[in-house]
Parts: C-alpha cells; sequence; structure tokens
C-alpha cells in the first residue's frame, strides 16, 4: 500500500497542473485577492470621502447657528440656486439632473429654543448613490445642535442633569456578556471556519482523485497495475491515502496563506487580533479539530475516489466531481445558520454534526463526551464509503466498462 | 507451459438500445449479455511462440486479459505449470508477464522509475531491479532514454518500456497484446528481436497480431479466434498448409471465408 501512495505523491508532487491549484494558487492568489480588495476598497472610500460635494441652502435666514457649522465642513462647497429653482418639484428636477448633490432647505420655525418652535424639520434632497458621506457629515452636524438645543430646553424646564437622562432615555438595557472573548469571536467566524475548510479539502483532493482512478484508465496505466501480484485492496488505499494527502495539503496551505497575508497586508493589525484569538484556543481543541478533519476528509477521498474509478476519463470524472461540491455545502450551510446548535437530530447530521463541533471547539464549549459520538459516527460513515469504494474496485463492470 | 480450455465470458450490455443492426445480428448477444469469448482453448509449451490471430472484436483482447488474470472467466481453466491460475490470481500474477495493447506509462516518472515500480510491486529487492534493469535495457536499447521523463518518449521508446516494465519480475509466460501495433520498422525489429530472446530462454510466448509476417518470422504455433470461439489451433507448419500461396489465405481459410468469398462480400 505505501509502495502505491508513495509513488501517487511522487506524480502529484511533479505535476506542474496540480502543484499550481494546490501550492501556488492558494499562495498567490489569495494575496492577490486581499491586497487587490483592501487597495480598491481603501482608495474607493478615501476618493468618496475627500470629494467635494455642492450643496445650497433654501432658507439659510431662518438659521445663521446651522448654516456657519455646514460652512465649517471642507468638503462641503456652499452654492447659490438660480432663481427659477423655488418651488420643491423644481429643487428635486435640479438635484436630479445633477446640477447640485444636495439641497438643504431651513424652515422658517427654526429656533434654538424647541420649546417655543416645537419640532425642526430640516428637508434633505439629494440624489440615493453614494451620498452616505453627506448623511454622516450632516446627522454629526445635526446631533451637536440637537444636544444643546435639548440642554437648553430642559435647563429652562429646572431639570436635573440626571433628570434630563431620564426623560431622554426612560428605559435603557444594560447588557452584561458572560461570553468570554473567545466564546464571542468562535461564535462569529466558528461556523465559517469548517464551511472554508470542508471546501478546501474538497477543491484540493479533486484534481487527484480524478487523476488516480478516471486518469490512469484513460492512459492505459490502470489495467497494467490491476495485474501485479498486490492486493486490489492495497491499491485502493494507497490511492485513498494520495487523495486525503492532497485535500489536507491544499486546506492547510491555503488558511496558512489566508492568514499570513492577511496580518501582512493590514500591517501586522489583523494579525494581532488574528494571533490573540488563536492563542485563546486550547492546543487541545486545536488537535480535536484536525482530529474531526481525519474522518470528513476520509469520506471525502472515498467518494471522489468511487467516483473517478467509475468514470471513463479524466473529463467524465470531473463532471461527476461537481455535484459534489453541493451535496457538501448544504449540510454546512445548516451548522452556520442562526439557531441550529449541536443538540438533538442536528447532532446527528452527517457533517453538519462535524462542522458544529468544530465551532464549538473554536468557541471553547465543547462538550467531549458527545464528541465522541460524532468522531465515531463520521468514521463509521467514512469506513462504509472506504468500503464500499474497494468493493467497487473489484468489480470488472466498473474497471472495464 | 500454458493450457487454456474452454475459457467463456460474456458481458452485460449496459444500453442495448444503442446497438446498431448489425450488433443485433451478432450470435453472440444473447438477451442482455454479450458473450465475448464462448470457447476457447489452447496451448503453448516452453520455449514456444503462440500467435493469437483473428479479426478485429473476435474476442483475442478479452482472452489475454483473462490469461492476465485481469478478467475473471465465467467458465473454462487456465494452467500454467499445471496450477490452475483463477484459484489463487494473486499469486499466479508473478509468473505472467503481461503487456495489454494501448498501454501506458506514468508519464511524471522516468522509464527507469516506472519499471523499478512494477519490480517493487513484483517484490523485488532494490538490486535485484537494479540488475535487471540494466540487463533489459541493454536488450532493448534503452540506455538513451531510461532516465528522461516517459511523458517525452516516442511510440517506440514508450513500448520498448512498457515491455521492459511487463518483463521486470522474470516472468514464466509473457503475454503480448498487439506489441508492434503503431511502431516504426526500427522499434519492430527490437520488439520481434526481444520475443526471439525469450523463446531462446524458455519462456512461452503468447502474442496477438495483426502482422502475418510477423507469424512466420516468430510462431511455432498458431491459434485463430472468431466471434468468441477457436477456429484453428495447430502448429505455424499447419497453418500454413490450409494455403500453399499465402497466409493471408491460410487465415481466411481457417475462419471460414475463402478469399472469394471476402472479395464478394
Amino acid at each position: 500500500m505505501w509502495l502505491v501512495f508513495q509513488k501517487e505523491v511522487k506524480e502529484l508532487l511533479r505535476d506542474r497542473k496540480t502543484l499550481f491549484f494546490m501550492i501556488a494558487l492558494p499562495i498567490l492568489l489569495f494575496p492577490l485577492l486581499i491586497g487587490g480588495t483592501l487597495y480598491v476598497g481603501t482608495n474607493v472610500v478615501k476618493g468618496a470621502v475627500e470629494k467635494t460635494r455642492t450643496y445650497a441652502i433654501v432658507g439659510q435666514q431662518y438659521s445663521d447657528e446651522f448654516v456657519g457649522k455646514l460652512k465649517e465642513v471642507e468638503q462641503f462647497s456652499l452654492q447659490t440656486l438660480p432663481n427659477e429653482v423655488q418651488t420643491k418639484e423644481q429643487i428635486i428636477a435640479y438635484v436630479k439632473e445633477g446640477n447640485i448633490d444636495f439641497v438643504i432647505e431651513v424652515p422658517d420655525n427654526y429656533s434654538a429654543a424647541v420649546l417655543d418652535s416645537g419640532q425642526i424639520t430640516l428637508k434633505l434632497y439629494r440624489n440615493q448613490a453614494g451620498l452616505k458621506v453627506v448623511e454622516n457629515k450632516l446627522n454629526k452636524i445635526v446631533s451637536e445642535l440637537t444636544d444643546i438645543y435639548q440642554t437648553a430646553a430642559f435647563s429652562s424646564l429646572g431639570l436635573s442633569e440626571s433628570q434630563q437622562v431620564s426623560v431622554i432615555t426612560p428605559i435603557e438595557v444594560e447588557e452584561i456578556n458572560v461570553a468570554d472573548e473567545r466564546e464571542t469571536q468562535g461564535e462569529s467566524i466558528g461556523g465559517f471556519i469548517p464551511y472554508l475548510i470542508f471546501m478546501l479539502c474538497l477543491q484540493g483532493a479533486m484534481l487527484p482523485a480524478s487523476d488516480l482512478g478516471a486518469g490512469e484508465k484513460e492512459r492505459g496505466t490502470l489495467e497494467t497495475l490491476l495485474i501485479t501480484p498486490i492486493d486490489r485492496t492495497k491499491i485502493v488505499l494507497g490511492k485513498f491515502f494520495t487523495i486525503a494527502f492532497a485535500g489536507v495539503t491544499s486546506a492547510l496551505v491555503t488558511v496558512l496563506s489566508i492568514a499570513l497575508w492577511t496580518a501582512v497586508l493590514s500591517r501586522g493589525e489583523a494579525g494581532e487580533v488574528l494571533v490573540k484569538f488563536m492563542s485563546s484556543i486550547d492546543a487541545i481543541d486545536f488537535l480535536l479539530v484536525f482530529l474531526m478533519l481525519i474522518p470528513v476528509v476520509a469520506i471525502f477521498a472515498a467518494v471522489l475516489l468511487t467516483l473517478s474509478i467509475y468514470a471513463r476519463s479524466f473529463k467524465e470524472a470531473q463532471g461527476y466531481m461537481t455535484p459534489l461540491v453541493f451535496v457538501v455545502i448544504i449540510p454546512v450551510i445548516f451548522a452556520m445558520l442562526p439557531g441550529v446548535e449541536l443538540k438533538g437530530v442536528w447532532a446527528w447530521v452527517p457533517l453538519t454534526n462535524v462542522a458544529l463541533a468544530i465551532k464549538e471547539l473554536i468557541k471553547g464549549t465543547m462538550d467531549y463526551v458527545q464528541l465522541f459520538a460524532i468522531f465515531g459516527s463520521t468514521a463509521v460513515i467514512a469506513g462504509g464509503l472506504l468500503a464500499f469504494c474497494i468493493y467497487w474496485f473489484k468489480q470488472e463492470k466498473v474497471l472495464f466498462r | 507451459m500454458i493450457e487454456i480450455n474452454k475459457l467463456a465470458k460474456k458481458f452485460k450490455v449496459e444500453n442495448p438500445k444503442k446497438l446498431s443492426d448489425q450488433d443485433k445480428k451478432d450470435p453472440r448477444l444473447q438477451g442482455r449479455f454479450f458473450h465475448s469469448v464462448r470457447e476457447v482453448s489452447f496451448t503453448c509449451n516452453d520455449g514456444e511462440v503462440l500467435g493469437l490471430l483473428g479479426p478485429n472484436g473476435a474476442g483475442k483482447t478479452t482472452t489475454l486479459r483473462m490469461l492476465s488474470t485481469a478478467l475473471k472467466p465465467d467458465s473454462g481453466t487456465i494452467n500454467i505449470g499445471g496450477a490452475d491460475i483463477l484459484k489463487n490470481p494473486v499469486e499466479a500474477r508473478k509468473q505472467i508477464g503481461f503487456l495489454s495493447g494501448g498501454t501506458g506509462l506514468y508519464g511524471r516518472l522516468s522509464g527507469r522509475e516506472n519499471i523499478a515500480y512494477f519490480g517493487q510491486l513484483n517484490g523485488m529487492s532494490n538490486n535485484e531491479i537494479t540488475k535487471r534493469i540494466a540487463e533489459l535495457s541493454a536488450r532493448l536499447d534503452m540506455d538513451s532514454f531510461l532516465d528522461r521523463r516517459s511523458e517525452t518518449y516516442s511510440t517506440g521508446m514508450k513500448q520498448k518500456a512498457s515491455i521492459a516494465r511487463s518483463v521486470i519480475h522474470s516472468p514464466k509466460v509473457v503475454i503480448l497484446d498487439e506489441p508492434t501495433t503503431g511502431l516504426d520498422i526500427m522499434a519492430t525489429q527490437t520488439v520481434l528481436k526481444f520475443i526471439r530472446d525469450l523463446k531462446s530462454d524458455n519462456v512461452p510466448v503468447i502474442f496477438s497480431t495483426h502482422h502475418l509476417d510477423e507469424v512466420s518470422e516468430l510462431c511455432d504455433r498458431v491459434t485463430v479466434i472468431d466471434q468468441g470461439q477457436t477456429m484453428f489451433n495447430d502448429t505455424y507448419e499447419a497453418f500454413k498448409a490450409l494455403d500453399e500461396i499465402s497466409l493471408h489465405e491460410a487465415f481466411l481459410r481457417s475462419i471460414g471465408k475463402p478469399k472469394h468469398e471476402m472479395t464478394e462480400e
């Protein structure tokens, strides 16, 4: 069996296509994706924030204070509306045509003495697209003035500072998070980690699986292998371990690449968060996450090899394997849904239970007794699939289709 | 010595609706099964070369695959040196060297690595493998390319490496399925010389071919099969005697189709 494994791994490592998809792509593609996204994202946001917006004020004579604060904003450039733009409809049409970025209408009841004037309604005419920056800056001004006007109004009513707070927010919910940082962060990203690892393992195993079964048939080397005095079970096991090795290697390289380049490109900030989070996870939990992956990878390798052996050609094998991605995604997505926990029926759904168990391990809330049951049931499934693969490999109707 | 007695093998037809009208008329099609080999028998003694002849689709490859233990016969027996190989096929494979038609090499391994891998699978030690590869490389004139990746080989180089791979373990019987198909004259001569060497080493060789000149050059015995049945099984001299003018006519006579009938068809 190890003879077959060694030879298959040697061939695998000499295959430029496999090496590209298994090692080069994760190392080169992820920095490009992460770096590119960060670069483009940063520049787009920076451009949007720094862009000068033109605006006009209708009724600026009603509030020197508000208008003064608006004029202080560096990125806002005050314009004068043409004389023919007077009514609401004309203002809407003027903004819509792109003549100006936004118009603010100050009502004639605007007053700092809100108890006398009542609620003040400022009208903002703007196009929806790309003006979140305007909204944010306006809200900041409005918020500052609101605080000043509220304090003045409450003082005139003779309310103390604490009474003012009670009137503004009569009921407040104080959240006391009993979860530690690891559990909180684990809840946020713990569901995504098994999804990422499962998919990477599957994708990494697909190419070698196609080559080791259907590829051998297509090249005419399988028949020669079948007539050597080595038990066919050992041939299957050698190929099975090669596929599993490729899947795990691909996943590890990709995860390490993501971690490394995220840390490098975010100039260490994300790296610190990552290191802090990772260091909060016990070594034993890391080991258990890895152990839980073993039967999952075994399931993938057995199914992929079974499909590959059945296929007549590399292309046919790829056709059979593509739908398998969806078969794997669905149970893992279940594990990411809110409210789905490692209890009841979900604890017995294959792959979903492993994904949930990995999430619990990352959070540090795993019931280790339950882990044995999940590991055992997944290992039984993997064993069953491998046994079927061996049986399948001994069928003439499969080998000589 | 290898003895084959009344071998038979049928395959289930995967999609009978896709069969052509000509296929449907084939007497070997019975219900959902295609009886690829119905009754094939022949014997090849030590030091003899047996030529297996037959039209395309006659059942030659299926017969040879059964001899190599890649396929299990539905009935019949195969004995090598008096032992029934079907009782212990794994052990029997150590005694058989088989080169299938359209065989391939592992392209990302060199010829030497390909051959050594099969030596290891046959339980040979590294020393034995090194010595045997040196011997085969000299015999088959492979020294100049043996350490190059086999994906860069020409058809002739591939065939030489494939033959070396199939006999690395010094088998008691060698089975070659159309070993010279697609080869140039030089490579063909190397292969034919190798078969002669095996014969002089007293190894029985069974090889299928469509080239009657190879039969006349090498064979001691000739077996002709058609539609899954043995049509002729005797010495080369007896085969030649079927028609005094040409081997081609002798072959047609052996399958019951004299030349004039073929012309009319």
